[in-house]
């Protein structure tokens, strides 16, 4: 595979588009396998781009049996996928979701998303000491109650990209909510800013910003101890 | 207010801390009027389940009026008087809806550490360390409870608060533990452990139509009010060779059909060998802590029901499974469901079926818990069940 290719705006389609892709062959259907085959170009697309060149590491892309893509590039990229059980049905997971203003209320290191239209939305996370970061987000495929997929917008400082399936679960149980959330971490303090949006721990952060998800979509709160008394105070 | 907390190992202080706060909107404050303090709490006591940090205040078992309610709540109102089971369920999640309340997935804001640990996480619990979510426990003046619509049980008018206290977890603990055992008629029951869990086991075995009970421990008062109170026969496990030829003698030779393990032991860690590395020394320090679940595998009868109540929390060192397979056992065991039975064993209490009062040894106010704390744990002044008044 050509090495001399940036992966920023790769793995951004690579992220949007394997979510198409998962969709599709999960149907099993005509029309899921052309969604699908939509998805594998943006894969394909992402894993032999024509971006703009953003440190050529060296980058194996490789695909399981349901088009993800299982290698991340080397060093560089990192990518999260966590799914959890929400008793709430896929539609208005979905609704939740759809409105990114929503987000900051569980993931815990985004400051604010404002929304500027159907498609573009502008994120603010929480840096270290006055070192907030934003960016601007396009969402580039979409599901109505099924997926979500978004990336930052070419040129942004920070590249990013996500996305969120929503699959009913058996036996009632509500939705089973996967994330799939993909980074490229520069250097330098926005390095710092953004590492910090995904913890020390990205695997660990976004599985908890899934669990306040869940809390509170089932409860409408958020369990905390913060401010309760103890010998300490 | 005043608190119980936590300050080391062996080490409780009674201190001036803030009033608690309604931080959620489904939060409720308490005015505690009676809380006691729990077997559970001696493990917390002797240090052996971490993240207890130096001021966190303990008890989960506690029970008063309303004073303040959250703007969500809309069930209970200032003045009612409550008592709080002590697994803090949403109401909401899977489980609760599937009456699983103790393995709530929504209340535990630290559920990491135990996922670490056992995979999948229950409930929070009040007072009892921070991998239960930290909750500032009722062993105080005031108390914060938890979505207290789920979490606050309303109690009648006219029956004292000695009555329904233990209806926070003791109580229904025994009572979990012997409906576990699913009593046929003719059933023999024997339950290790005679502290105030396997003293309700019996008692609720009792009340569930068990013909015979042995009652296992070594602490004479304990045996003695299982004899005097609900009818079983006390089996002192320092007087015999070894347990197991007296349970089997006693049992016809086929042993009993339904095993309680009252007795429990923890030994919380964040990996499996500090878990083991931990068991290995309360082994080494104290008597064989899992000695009784091993004792109660090997004593029960074939195709018979051992059921567990007392806490185990990580690797044990020798348990014999294969004796458990060889002999077809069904395991049973877990947090109490509290929220299950709060309402059936009420009625039960106010029919006069039974009187959790009794097993009431000291009765103190808060100040006095450092001492209490000591006296418990060391059965000293044949002490059963310590309840404090705020
Ligand atoms: N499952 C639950 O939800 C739940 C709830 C409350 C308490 N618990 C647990 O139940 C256990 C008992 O609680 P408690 O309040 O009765 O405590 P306790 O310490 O007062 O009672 C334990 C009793 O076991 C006896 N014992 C010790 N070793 C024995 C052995 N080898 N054979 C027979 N008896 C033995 C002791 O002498 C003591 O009387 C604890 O582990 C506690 O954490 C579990
Ligand atoms: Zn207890
Ligand atoms: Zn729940």
């Amino acid at each position: 595979m050509d090495t001399n290719v940036a992966h920023a705006e790769r793995w951004l389609s690579v992220i949007a588009g394997s979510a198409l892709t998962a969709y599709g062959l999960k149907r099993r259907s005509a029309p899921g396998f052309l969604i699908g085959a939509l998805g594998a170009a943006l894969v394909w697309r992402g894993a032999t781009g024509f971006c703009p060149v953003y440190g050529a590491a060296g980058f194996s892309t490789a695909e399981d049996d349901d088009g993800r893509p299982v290698s991340v590039p080397y060093g560089r990229g990192i990518q999260v996928e966590k799914t959890v059980t929400i008793n709430a049905s896929p539609e208005s997971l979905y609704q939740f979701w759809r409105n990114f203003e929503n987000l900051p209320r569980f993931m815990e290191n985004l400051e604010s998303v404002e929304v500027i239209d159907a498609k573009r939305s502008r994120w603010v996370a929480d840096g270290p000491a006055g070192m907030d970061a934003d960016w601007e987000a396009e969402i580039i495929n979409e599901i109505p109650n099924e997926l979500i997929g978004w990336r930052s917008v070419e040129g942004s400082r920070i590249s990013n990209a996500g996305s969120v399936h929503f699959t009913p679960a058996s036996g009632g149980r509500g939705t089973e909510v996967k994330v799939v959330l993909r980074y490229d971490p520069p250097g330098g303090k926005l390095g710092a800013v953004i590492s910090r949006m995904f913890g020390e721990d990205p695997d660990w952060q976004v599985h908890e910003d899934l669990r306040r998800l869940k809390m509170l979509i089932e409860t409408g709160e958020i369990a905390t101890i913060q401010d309760q008394p103890s010998g300490r105070n | 207010m005043r608190a119980v907390c936590w300050w080391g190992k062996g080490d409780v202080r009674v201190l001036d801390v803030p009033d608690p706060e309604i931080l959620n909107p489904h939060d409720a404050i308490v005015r505690v009027t009676l809380t006691a303090i729990c077997g559970s709490d001696l493990h917390l006591f002797d240090g052996v389940v971490p993240t207890m940090l130096r001021g966190d205040i303990l008890g989960h078992e506690f029970m008063g009026e309303i004073v303040e309610v959250g703007s969500e709540v809309k069930r209970l109102k200032v003045g009612d008087r409550v008592i709080v089971p002590f697994p803090i369920a949403c109401g909401r999640c899977w489980f609760c809806q599937n009456k699983l309340w103790s393995l709530c997935d929504n209340t535990n804001p630290n559920a990491w550490m135990v996922e670490a640990i056992t995979g999948y996480a229950g409930s929070g619990i009040y007072g009892y360390s921070h991998m239960y979510g930290g909750y500032a426990g009722g062993q105080a003046e005031y108390a914060r409870v938890v979505f207290a619509d789920t979490n606050a049980v309303k109690i009648p008018a006219g029956i004292p608060d000695e009555k329904v206290l233990f209806l926070t977890d003791i109580l229904p603990t025994g009572y979990m533990a012997a409906e576990n055992c699913d009593i046929r008629p003719g059933d023999t029951v024997a339950v290790w452990g005679c502290g105030p869990v396997g003293l309700f086991a019996i008692a609720s075995a009792r009340l569930l139509g068990a013909e015979r009970i042995l009652a296992i421990d070594r602490i004479p008062e304990r045996l003695a009010l299982a004899q005097e109170q609900w009818g079983a026969e006390p089996l002192n496990y320092e007087d015999v060779d070894d347990p197991f030829d007296d349970i089997k003698q006693r049992t016809g030779g086929r042993g009993p059909d339904k095993c309680i393990d009252a007795v429990g032991m923890e030994g919380h860690g964040h990996t499996a060998d500090a878990i083991y590395d931990r068991v290995k020394q309360a082994l080494r320090v104290q008597f064989d802590r899992a000695h009784s679940l091993r004792q109660a595998l090997h004593a029960c009868r074939k195709g018979g029901t051992v059921s567990i109540p007392g806490v185990y929390a990580g690797l044990i060192d020798k348990v014999p499974f294969g004796t458990a397979f060889a002999k077809g056992l069904t395991l049973k065991m877990g947090q109490t469901h509290v929220h299950n039975y709060t309402g059936p064993l009420l009625a039960r209490i106010e029919k006069g079926e039974i009187d959790p009062s009794v097993i009431i040894t000291h009765r103190v106010g808060l100040d006095d818990a450092p001492e209490m704390y000591e006296i418990f744990r060391d059965k000293e002044e044949d002490c059963i069940k310590v309840v404090m008044k705020p």
